[in-house]
């Protein structure tokens, strides 16, 4: 194997003690097109958080050896009444590259515009993001995150709220990325959609319950394992002391 | 006529001169300050810092008396303190920023009454509270201008990070490792701001000519830049509206001029294209 982008180390995640990713050792290759599905409450979203540098893990460690990432969380911070137009709100996809000072270059500002049309917003430069409906607005930051032109990319359902047909647009730019060796990341419901478009699959339900290709993963048994799945936290839990 | 209404102030008295350059100077840093504090939904947070700072510049006057320094310097310390603790605070505990805030203006507050009440002192509370903007000396002027051209490089060099970090800050976390660096220094020229402007318009009253012409500004666009270029103006109009009325009405200055800002705000909450005539009046919908 290639030398991973990225690796996980006995990881363990939390919130308030208590493991929502438990134990997860893994490295991940770059150029890796990976889905991570499992129940809710499964930590899919806490791996992501994790890699993003959001949440300090409880044990273990995440070793990532490019730092440059775009990450799409469930619920941003983005604060949806400010005054800011489509154009602008994408062009702040550009200021991982070019800082907090950098001037935007006129083919940046053509790629902004490039960008937005890819994701069906053409004609929607000037509005503000106001306006938008939520399916709109996610594909706003799905455009946005194009322009951060990262290596390592994390969306957490990227589809949510969307229409199938965009659906099919947005799917055929992470194709594009994954041509172009990007490492893609990206927390799923739909396992049939999880089935056709990606190579690999990691299953998670606290502990991981399976990652490798697709087909060999997404088994019915796994699955149901998947789903029997405790959510809640065990309030009486003792200290874990597995070993590493 | 016209001459004695609106210039015979100015030219016959130099502390109306001081006044209006004062005021203007004030406007021309406290409004798009304003802006942005009320984009990042803390309109309220410069009034938290008023008090906070209030305890500051009362202890400054005990120590050195009516002196410049020491009462901005007093103001400064407890306003930064205050700034950099709930910061502190809301960024490693799960205490959000304005409760963190709200906690240490009020003990700040507590804490200078305390002093205050102690010594005994002939401390003049209302003209700390709502300044004396016609008795502005040199020293004042320039801290005054000083500050404001200061906030005008300041938010012109930051002006990307302070949007961005309003507008989505998990976003600017995430590109830059440095959204702190414009949080705080964005705080910073806040408190200098509040600090500078207390000794014209009282450390209350300064709050006024701050988030008043930005909420109006609001109600009548949907873009920042022009957000700022209006509130300046309105401001600005306040400052010389107020000035003049109180002048030719006999009233306190500091409270004219913010009351001249309220109707400016009145006025654009009534008649802005996002003000309530409009509301209740709209214009018919378009075909697509």
């Amino acid at each position: 194997m290639a030398d991973p982008i990225l690796a996980f180390e006995d990881l363990t995640l939390g919130y308030d003690r208590h493991p929502a990713v438990h134990h997860l050792d893994g490295r991940i290759a770059p150029g890796t097109l990976l889905a991570i599905v499992g129940p809710n409450g499964g930590g899919k979203s806490t791996l992501l958080k994790g890699i993003a540098g959001r949440l300090a893990p409880l044990a273990g460690r995440i070793v990532n050896t490019f730092p440059h990432m775009a990450y799409m969380p469930q619920v941003g911070d983005l604060s949806r009444d400010f005054p800011v137009t489509v154009f602008d709100l994408a062009l702040t996809g550009l200021c991982g590259r070019r800082g907090m000072f950098g001037r935007i270059s006129r083919s940046e500002r053509d790629r902004a515009i490039e960008a937005i049309g890819l994701v069906g917003l053409a004609g929607f430069e000037q509005r503000s993001i106001r306006t938008l409906s939520g399916g709109q607005l996610q594909r706003l930051l799905f455009a946005r995150l194009m322009l951060q032109d990262a290596p390592l990319i994390l969306l957490d359902e990227p589809f949510t709220a969307i229409d199938q047909r965009t659906i099919d647009d947005l799917l055929e730019i992470v194709a594009r990325w994954h041509g172009e060796g990007r490492t893609i990341l990206a927390v799923l419901h739909d396992l049939e959609l999880v089935r056709r478009h990606f190579p690999e699959t990691l299953l998670l339900a606290r502990d991981p319950l399976g990652w490798g290709p697709t087909p060999a993963v997404l088994t019915p048994d796994r699955l149901e394992t998947a789903r029997q799945m405790a959510e809640a936290f065990d309030r009486s839990a003792a200290e874990c002391h597995r070993a590493a | 006529m016209l001459y004695d209404l609106l210039l015979a102030p100015f030219v016959e008295f130099p502390f109306m001169r001081r006044a209006l350059v004062g005021g203007l100077a004030i406007s021309l840093a406290a409004a798009p300050i304003g802006v942005f504090l009320m984009l990042r939904r803390m309109s309220l947070i410069g009034d938290a810092m008023a008090h906070a700072i209030l305890p500051g510049a009362a202890l400054g006057f005990l120590i050195g008396g009516l002196s410049l320094g020491m009462m901005t310097l007093g103001g400064l310390v407890a306003g930064f303190g205050v700034a950099i603790a709930s910061g502190f605070v809301s960024r490693t505990t799960l205490v959000k920023e304005d409760m963190a805030l709200a906690a240490f203006y009020l003990v700040s507050l507590a804490l200078g009454v305390t002093l205050i009440s102690a010594s005994r002192s002939n401390l003049d509370l209302l003209a700390l509270l709502f300044g004396s903007i016609l008795a502005l000396d040199d020293p004042t002027l320039v801290l005054i201008v000083s500050v404001a051209s200061a906030t005008l490089i300041a938010l012109a060099l930051g002006y990307r990070g302070v949007v961005m970090e309003c507008l989505d800050p998990g976003f600017a976390a995430g590109v830059t490792r440095f959204g702190w660096v414009f949080h705080f220094g964005f705080l910073t020229f806040v408190v200098l701001n509040l600090v500078a402007g207390f000794h014209a318009l009282g450390t209350l009253l300064v709050v006024g000519i701050m988030m008043l012409p930005a909420g109006s500004a609001r109600l009548w666009t949907d873009d920042v830049s022009t957000m700022i270029a209006i509130a300046i103006p309105m401001a600005m109009v306040a400052n010389l509206v107020g000035l003049l009325g109180s002048y030719h009405l006999g009233m306190a200055s500091g409270p004219a001029i913010i009351l001249v800002a309220g109707l400016i705000y009145g006025g654009s909450l009534a008649l802005g294209p996002h003000g309530i005539v409009r509301r209740y009046f709209p214009r018919r919908h378009l075909e697509a």
